[in-house]
């Protein structure tokens, strides 16, 4: 069964159809690419997975389950993560703070009591956030605020806060925009090391470099439908996805 | 003595007030219902010492306890709007609590007098700390013990993870909603939290004027209570009781001597203070600073 099913999804803005009769299914596991030219609703599709606004047709599922009901922070405790195409940091909180304020998943919950949680100090949460703070190279940084990081850090940041979530799903909207190629290949490790532990990403990304490195499949969007979904050899040879990105005709 | 003794209790009901809109600017919103709370915790702790014979302590207990529940209930609904909307919506909820008391009347015959709230003639004689041979510095001190508590609340709330939700809630609720944070519920608990604090300072503040009125919980209040936290900077709870004894130790009272002109000098200060801090006294530059100089200093332990 399929972790993320999406069926007939259509999300109209006003006469603009933003995305249009969408079919995906992403499997457990998979590093599955979402790609498109700018404006084929691959940002929409990531927001309507997180529940940011109501789907105008169509059903989405996750583990079998369909989400039209829950609100977003319920669909972030169900399991789907995300990050944000234009970086949403809590900009006045420590790095510390910012992962901490994370910790909403049903085992966060159920490790701690209420009062623990809510009303303990920062050092109740350090076998969780200790472990983030590593993957993301930011432990020497824990007590700056995130807005004072460099743009590569608010990057790893805004990743190891999505992570704090303990997600089943992770939606990456963007996370290699406005990065240099070392960064990218880093990334890439930070991606595979992800995979690694099991989770699943749906990455919305329009840099091919790391798309066709990590991706086990990809979906390419325009307009607001699928032209073509495959292994990324099979979409680098296909001549639809060609025509969309190059303009004219296919060669 | 006492001159000083009765400001300093002006200035701690004014820090509660300030501290019931701190908590709740945290989340980003602006509540013009803290005086409604504030009215609601004065009539409630006036009426249980006055006319059910209640100790001070339970008065007050039962004062914070119904200004967190009026919060809560209002917060439900209020908290679905935002910005001037909710501006407008708990403007609206803090002039009708007003004119609620100003139409009501409960009065009991007591010893041959009649006690209790008559309308606009307001409610008098609420003499618990007279009656008890509680002295001016008595009373002041029992004040300041509650704001002593409400800050060392607040400074723990900072502190914890909570403080940082509230925060976080604050600066970017998208966000806040994608980390799993259910904002309904982050916004009420603040808005309980504040109206608890209201609904005290209001109970205390029955006690020592032990004479209240419709007109002393109007729009004048409620601009004072948000404007507090704002001017003393949202950094800390020590922003909002310094903006409390510079507004009524300085502008309110240090001005007297300029009569009718005090009032024209009181807004152009404000502005001017707000020109020069825009983010508050103690803002988050200052805060840091005043931490490093404190460690420095060899204050040590506390500086953690």
């Amino acid at each position: 069964m399929a972790l993320l099913e999406l069926k007939g999804v259509s999300r109209h803005f006003g006469g603009v159809r933003a995305v249009d009769g969408l079919d995906l299914a992403v499997e457990p596991g998979q590093v599955f690419g979402l790609i498109g030219p700018n404006g084929s609703g691959k940002s929409t599709t990531v927001n309507l997975v997180a529940g940011l606004f109501p789907l105008t047709a169509g059903a989405i599922a996750f583990e079998g389950r369909s989400l039209e009901a829950l609100p977003t922070h319920l669909r972030l405790q169900a399991g789907i993560a995300r990050t944000f195409q234009n970086i949403r940091l809590f900009g006045q909180l420590s790095v510390w703070q910012n992962l901490w304020v994370a910790q909403n998943s049903p085992e966060d919950r159920a490790r701690h009591g209420f009062l623990a949680r809510w009303l303990g100090g920062q050092s109740g949460a350090r076998d969780e956030i200790l472990p983030l703070l590593e993957f993301s190279g930011l432990a020497h940084k824990r007590d700056e605020l995130a807005s004072n990081l460099s743009f590569g850090e608010q990057r790893r940041l805004e990743l190891a806060r999505a992570m704090a979530t303990r997600p089943k799903l992770l939606l990456l909207d963007e996370p290699a925009a406005g990065m240099n190629s070392e960064e990218v290949g880093q990334l890439r490790e930070r991606i595979l090391s992800l995979r690694g532990r099991g989770v699943t990403i749906l990455l919305v990304e329009h840099v091919m470099e790391l798309v066709m490195g990590v991706t086990d499949r990809i979906a390419v969007l325009n307009f607001g439908q699928k032209i073509a979904e495959g292994t990324p050899a099979e979409i680098q040879a296909d001549p639809a996805v060609r025509k969309a990105y190059l303009g004219g005709e296919a060669a | 003595m006492d001159f000083y003794f009765g400001l300093a209790q002006i200035i701690g009901v004014h820090t509660l007030i300030g501290l019931s809109a701190y908590i709740v600017l945290l989340t980003g919103q602006v509540s013009l219902a803290q005086a409604g709370f504030f009215a609601v915790g004065a009539y409630a702790a006036g009426m249980l010492t006055v006319l059910a014979g209640w100790a001070i302590l339970p008065a007050l207990a039962a004062s914070a306890l119904l200004g967190a529940a009026v919060a809560c209930a209002v917060g439900f609904p209020a908290l679905r709007v935002k910005g001037l909307m909710l501006v407008i919506a708990t403007l609206a909820f803090g002039e009708g609590v007003r004119l609620f008391f100003f139409n009501f009347d409960y009065q009991v015959a007591k010893g041959g007098v009649k006690l209790g709230p008559l309308g606009g003639e307001g409610f008098r004689q609420i003499r618990y700390f007279p009656e008890n041979g509680w002295t001016t510095m008595d009373v002041m001190l029992f004040i300041w013990a509650f704001v002593v508590l409400t800050m060392a609340l607040l400074w723990w709330f900072d502190r914890s993870r909570y403080g940082a939700v509230l925060r976080a809630v604050g600066e970017d609720e998208l966000a806040a909603q994608s980390v799993g944070l259910n904002l309904t519920a982050v916004k009420v608990s603040a808005m309980t939290v504040g109206g608890a604090i209201a609904g005290l300072g209001g109970g205390i503040y029955a006690h020592y004027t032990t004479h209240i009125e419709h007109a002393s919980f109007g729009i004048l209040l409620a601009t004072f209570a948000i404007a507090y936290p704002i001017l003393g900077g949202l950094g800390s709870v020590f922003g909002t009781l310094l903006a409390a004894v510079f507004v009524q130790g300085f502008l309110v009272e240090g001005l007297r001597f300029l009569g009718d002109w005090r009032n024209l000098l009181f807004g152009a200060l404000i502005v001017v203070a707000m020109n020069v801090r825009p983010r508050g006294f103690l803002d988050a530059p200052t805060l840091l600073w005043l931490k490093r100089l404190f460690a420095r200093t060899g204050g040590g332990s506390g500086a953690a």
